[in-house]
C-alpha cells in the first residue's frame, strides 16, 4: 500500500499537469495546499532546495519539478501512458516539451508582465517560437496525436492560464489570427473532458491575474 | 522510427561542453559514431536540415534520425542501448538525477557562463549564485567517488564542465568560484572526473580554450 502526497498551489499549471498525471493512472493520493507567502516547516523538509511547488512525496520520499514528477509517474504507475514508448518519440516528446517551457511559456509569461523594451524583446522571442509550435501541431489533434501526451501537459500552460493573462493585462501574442492551429489545439485541449476537470476555475484564475497585476505580487 | 541501419554520426563543436557529454557518454556505452564537426559560427546545410528548431549542437543522428539537446541524447543512448547505464536502474534514483542534471544545465552553468559574459555588479552576482549553486552540489556530491556512485553517470556527464572548462572561465573572467578549500568533495570529484579513461585525453587543449573563451568574453562584453 503506497503512501502518495502532492503539495501543490490551487492556481499552479505546474501542479495541474502534475494531478493531471496521478488522475490518469488513478493514483490516490492527499492533497495538501500550500499558501506560498507563508510555506509550511513540513513542506520546507521535503524540498529546502527550490521550496516550489509541486511536491511529490511517495512512501516518504520527496521528488520535485514538475516534468521530472511526470517521469516518475509514468515509471511508476500501470495505466495509460503519458510518455510514448518508442524510444526515439519519446526523446522528441521530451525536446518539444523542454522547447514549450524554455522557449515559448516563459517569453509569453515575460511579455505580458513586462513593459517598453523588455515586452517587445520577449514578444519578438514568443511569436519566434510559436511560429515553429503552430508548425509542430499542423494537421494534429493533440502534441501527443489522438490521446494526449506529455507535450501537452507541459503546455497546459500556454493552453489555459496564458489566454486569461493575455486578457487581463490587454497584451495579447497568442492570437487565433496569427495562429489558428495552437488556437484550435487550445480548445479541443481545454475542452477534452478529462482535461477539463483537471483545471482550476476560470473566473478564480483570472481573479487571481488582476489581484496580482494592481498589487505586484503573484501569491 | 523507420530502422535504416544508416549508424549513429554525432554532429557537434570542439569546444562544446554539452557535445564533449555526449561523446563521452557513447565512449562509456562502447557506441561506435563518426563525429562530424561543425562550425557553429558559419552553419552548414546539415545543421539546419537536423536541426532546424534551435539550430544548434550537439545532434545525434541515428539510423537517420536527428535528435538535439545533451540530456535528452544522454537519456536516449541509456534506452536504446542499454548496458552500461548512465541513469540509475531505480525510479526514484532516477528521478533524483533528472533533477540534479537539471540543476548543473539551469543553475550552475547558467550562472558560472554568465560571469565570463560579464563585469561589475552583473559579474558579481552571476559568482555569488554560482557559488551558491555549486554548494547545494557539494552536498550532493557527498565524497562518494562520482554523483553516479562508483561509476560515472548521468549527472557526471552533465557538471562534467565544472571540472575542466570551469577553471579557464574562472581564469579568463578573473574571478574564483570552485575554490578547492571550500569544496573539498568537488574538488576530488574534479579529479577522479578528468583522470577516468574515457575523459583522458579526450578534454580539449587547456590554451586552445582559454583563447576560444577569452574571444567569446570580449564579443560579449562589447555588446553590453
Amino acid at each position: 500500500m503506497s503512501e502518495v502526497k502532492l503539495f501543490g498551489a490551487w492556481f499552479s499549471p505546474y501542479v495541474k499537469r502534475v494531478e493531471m498525471a496521478l488522475n490518469l493512472k488513478g493514483v490516490e493520493y492527499e492533497y495538501i495546499e500550500e499558501d506560498l507567502k507563508n510555506k509550511s516547516p513540513l513542506f520546507l523538509q521535503y524540498n529546502p532546495i527550490t521550496k516550489l511547488v509541486p511536491v511529490l512525496v511517495h512512501n516518504g520520499k520527496p521528488i520535485f519539478e514538475s516534468t521530472v514528477i511526470l517521469e516518475y509517474i509514468d515509471e511508476t504507475w500501470e495505466g495509460p501512458s503519458i510518455f510514448p514508448k518508442d524510444p526515439y518519440d519519446r526523446a522528441m516528446s521530451r525536446f518539444w516539451a523542454k522547447f514549450v517551457e524554455d522557449k515559448c511559456s516563459d517569453p509569453l509569461w515575460k511579455a505580458c508582465w513586462a513593459a517598453g523594451e523588455e515586452r517587445e524583446k520577449a514578444k519578438k522571442e514568443a511569436e519566434e517560437a510559436l511560429k515553429i509550435l503552430e508548425n509542430e501541431i499542423k494537421g494534429k489533434k493533440f502534441f501527443g496525436g489522438d490521446n494526449i501526451g506529455l507535450v501537452d501537459y507541459v503546455a497546459n500552460y500556454i493552453a489555459f492560464w496564458i489566454p486569461l493573462l493575455q486578457d487581463v493585462v490587454g497584451f495579447h501574442i497568442l492570437t487565433q489570427d496569427k495562429f489558428p492551429n495552437i488556437w484550435k489545439w487550445c480548445y479541443e485541449l481545454c475542452n477534452d473532458s478529462f482535461v477539463k476537470k483537471n483545471l482550476p476555475e476560470k473566473e478564480k484564475v483570472s481573479s487571481g491575474l488582476k489581484r496580482a497585476v494592481e498589487t505586484g505580487s503573484l501569491y | 522510427m523507420e530502422k535504416s541501419n544508416k549508424g549513429v554520426q554525432l554532429v557537434g563543436f570542439w569546444v562544446s561542453p554539452f557535445v564533449h557529454r555526449v561523446k563521452w557518454g557513447m565512449k562509456l556505452k562502447g557506441i561506435e559514431f563518426e563525429y562530424i564537426e561543425e562550425d557553429v559560427f558559419n552553419r552548414s546545410p546539415l545543421l539546419s536540415q537536423i536541426n532546424p528548431v534551435t539550430g544548434k549542437v550537439p545532434v545525434l543522428v541515428h539510423d537517420g534520425n536527428p535528435l538535439p539537446e545533451s540530456s535528452i541524447i544522454l537519456e536516449y543512448l541509456d534506452e536504446v542501448w542499454s548496458h552500461a547505464p548512465l541513469l540509475p536502474l531505480d525510479a526514484y534514483q532516477r528521478a533524483q538525477a533528472r533533477f540534479w542534471a537539471t540543476f548543473a544545465d539551469q543553475k550552475v552553468f547558467e550562472s558560472a557562463w554568465l560571469s565570463v559574459c560579464s563585469k561589475g555588479e552583473i559579474q558579481e552576482k552571476a559568482v555569488k549564485d554560482a557559488i551558491g549553486h555549486l554548494e547545494r552540489m557539494e552536498e550532493q556530491q557527498g565524497g562518494r567517488r562520482f554523483f553516479g556512485g562508483d561509476t560515472i553517470g548521468h549527472v557526471d556527464l552533465m557538471m562534467g564542465f565544472v571540472a575542466y572548462m570551469l577553471p579557464v572561465w574562472e581564469e579568463v573572467a578573473a574571478v574564483t568560484i570552485l575554490d578547492a578549500s571550500k569544496f573539498p568533495n568537488l574538488a576530488a570529484w574534479k579529479s577522479n572526473f578528468v583522470d577516468h579513461p574515457a575523459i583522458k585525453g579526450d578534454l580539449p587543449f587547456k590554451d586552445e580554450m582559454f583563447t576560444y573563451f577569452q574571444g567569446r568574453r570580449e564579443v560579449h562584453l562589447q555588446r553590453i
